[in-house]
């Protein structure tokens, strides 16, 4: 699956690894997470509503459109969290955490 | 005065009135919400990305730099706090977190440069992959050296659009078209106010030079209908009807969208501000005075977060409030004279370009029923119609209440405004009788953990 976003400059950055799915994704020294994200995949995560996948929308810590999950379960903007070496994201829940999702909520509570 | 003085954000407004409060012998608080200072306008690239000023801020290069230049000056003279959210204000007392962390910090006097972000016209479609805010695309390319997408659309109005447009041409994007919903006409009308700021104007007027030179079609007038695309795979064209009424159709996939910018008030109004309605600009401002005093004692307002003015009546606006917050304060300050005829100046200029590049209102009574509202629950502009129709519904917040829009967790901050003008067409109520929205703390959602501790 090719990306979304197209790299226009600073492209002699050095690279690492991050995982996507379980499949292993090149991203760049100095990448937001979504920038390292939307290079290798189209998209970053599915609506809670129903109406599809999102890919984020203001990039500017607004609208928290492009939350994604860690595998070990932590859910980072990705927007405004840099991407790092190792890093292990998902972007399609499974249905067993979708089900653990919907029960517990995702709305801050405060 | 006494010496707890925090200013919020690290735009042009923050540095300036930080640079102020510094110059007058204050050690100040500065919080921002950013890793790096800049706000928006002049944000910075990440450490190790080396493109020029010139290539990163184009004919505004002097200006950042100087900012930036500032803002590394004042850093052992403030308190500097990066990375931190300001989630709630209460009477003299803000509430941040930082990496999970949760801590409040007491002031006597609170100047708020929170700037502005995207006024948006939901769209059928909008709700797309692929579809961003103008300000978005934006930072993807200023901050992240990317665009948005391998051909990409420009749809709305405002000066941004132009902006935008024409830095994606000069990094090398493939733009395959301006779509604004302002007419020509409007802008010839707004000449006389535009003229208040000759070089500004010359500066728009090249913009659309880059886009002519390098063949990207501009369409003015035009009326949006529908991005096209997939709910699995998001955006795939855009449909608008053009000034003559056909209808046209543009293959895409990336469509960049904004209307304008609205102020982010949301801090202003936790800290109890009175707001007013701009008939002119169809929105709720915090109420000032001309230094930018609030009517809550001890806090002030500066930059786009209280009128959008651009980023150089910012950086007055910022030096003004800081004054005033001195000169309430007990101290002596500097004349702000000269500042204020400049302001004159830059608010008469904003005048115009918010008359050439109006807020196309009317649209909202045309979306279709089916159209979403609310990007982040999905819900549509029928629903949010029949709410008003069943329940009687005509003021925001019931609305609201009733129909979820504006409850998600951007806050109502990209659907605030047409949610209201649609409640206001559908109801048959002037706009300002809906009312706005009142901010809720979290400004924004917290980190989860923690939200587990203080269910604690």
């Amino acid at each position: 699956m090719s990306g979304r976003f197209v790299r226009l400059a600073e492209t002699q950055r050095q690279t690492f690894s991050i995982t996507v799915d379980g499949i292993p994704r090149q991203a760049a020294e100095g990448d937001t997470l979504m920038v390292a994200l939307l290079t290798s995949v189209k998209t970053l995560r599915d609506s809670e509503f129903g109406d599809g996948r999102r890919a984020g929308f203001c990039l500017m810590g607004a609208c928290q459109d492009c939350w994604v999950w860690t595998s070990t379960g932590e859910r980072v903007r990705a927007c405004s969290t840099a991407a790092e070496p190792g890093m292990s994201i998902v972007t399609q829940l499974s249905e067993a955490s979708a089900a653990y999702v919907a029960e517990v909520g995702i709305w801050p509570r405060a | 005065m006494a010496a707890r003085v925090i200013v919020i954000g690290t735009g042009p407004a923050g540095v300036r009135a930080a640079e102020e409060l510094v110059a007058a012998g204050l050690r100040p608080t500065v919080i921002d919400e950013g890793a790096r200072d800049g706000g928006q306008i002049y944000r910075r690239q990440p450490a190790g990305f080396t493109r020029s000023y010139e290539t990163l801020y184009g004919t505004e290069a002097d200006r950042a730099a100087s900012l930036h230049e500032t803002f590394d000056a004042l850093k052992g003279k403030i308190d500097y706090v990066p990375n931190t959210l300001v989630w709630n204000v209460t009477p003299g007392t803000l509430h941040l977190v930082s990496d999970e962390q949760y801590r409040t910090l007491d002031f006597d006097a609170l100047i708020i440069c929170s700037g502005a972000t995207d006024r948006l016209m939901p769209v059928k479609g909008w709700q797309f992959a692929g579809t961003y805010s103008l300000g978005g695309a934006q930072v993807a390319l200023k901050s992240q050296g990317c665009a948005i997408g391998a051909r990409v659309a420009f749809m709305g109005t405002g000066p941004l659009l132009y902006l935008v447009a024409a830095q994606y041409v000069k990094a090398g994007a493939n733009v395959v078209g301006v779509l604004d919903t302002s007419t020509f006409v409007q802008r010839l009308r707004a000449l006389p106010k535009l003229l208040a700021l000759p070089a500004a104007l010359g500066k728009g007027i090249a913009l659309t030079g880059i886009l002519r030179r390098a063949r990207v079609p501009v369409y003015r007038g035009v009326r949006p209908l529908e991005i096209t695309g997939t709910p699995a795979n998001g955006v795939s064209g855009l449909k608008v009807a053009l000034q003559t009424g056909v209808p046209f159709e543009l293959k895409c996939d990336a469509v960049g969208m904004g209307y304008h910018l609205r102020p982010e008030t949301q801090l202003a109004d936790l800290a109890g501000c009175e707001f007013i309605f701009d008939q002119a600009a169809r929105q709720w401002l915090v109420q000032i005075d001309a230094d930018g005093r609030s009517s809550v004692k001890g806090v002030y307002l500066a930059g786009d977060g209280a009128r959008v003015r651009g980023a150089n009546a910012a950086e007055c606006t910022g030096r003004i409030a800081a004054r005033a917050a001195m000169s309430d304060g007990g101290m002596k300050t500097l004349d702000t004279s000269a500042l204020k005829a400049e302001l004159a100046r830059l608010t008469r200029f904003a005048d115009g370009l918010r008359e050439a590049f109006p807020w196309p209102s009317r649209q909202a009574s045309l979306i279709p029923d089916d159209t979403i509202v609310c990007r982040c629950e999905a819900i549509t502009a029928g629903e949010l119609r029949r709410v008003v129709r069943d329940t009687g519904a005509r003021e925001a917040n019931r609305a609201k209440a009733f129909s979820r829009v504006g409850m998600g967790r951007c806050q109502g901050r990209y659907c605030a405004h047409a949610g209201a003008e649609v409640i206001a067409a559908h109801a048959s109520v002037p706009l300002s009788e809906v009312g706005r929205l009142r901010g809720q703390a979290p400004v924004k959602p917290l980190p989860m953990a923690l939200v587990e501790e203080s269910d604690e």
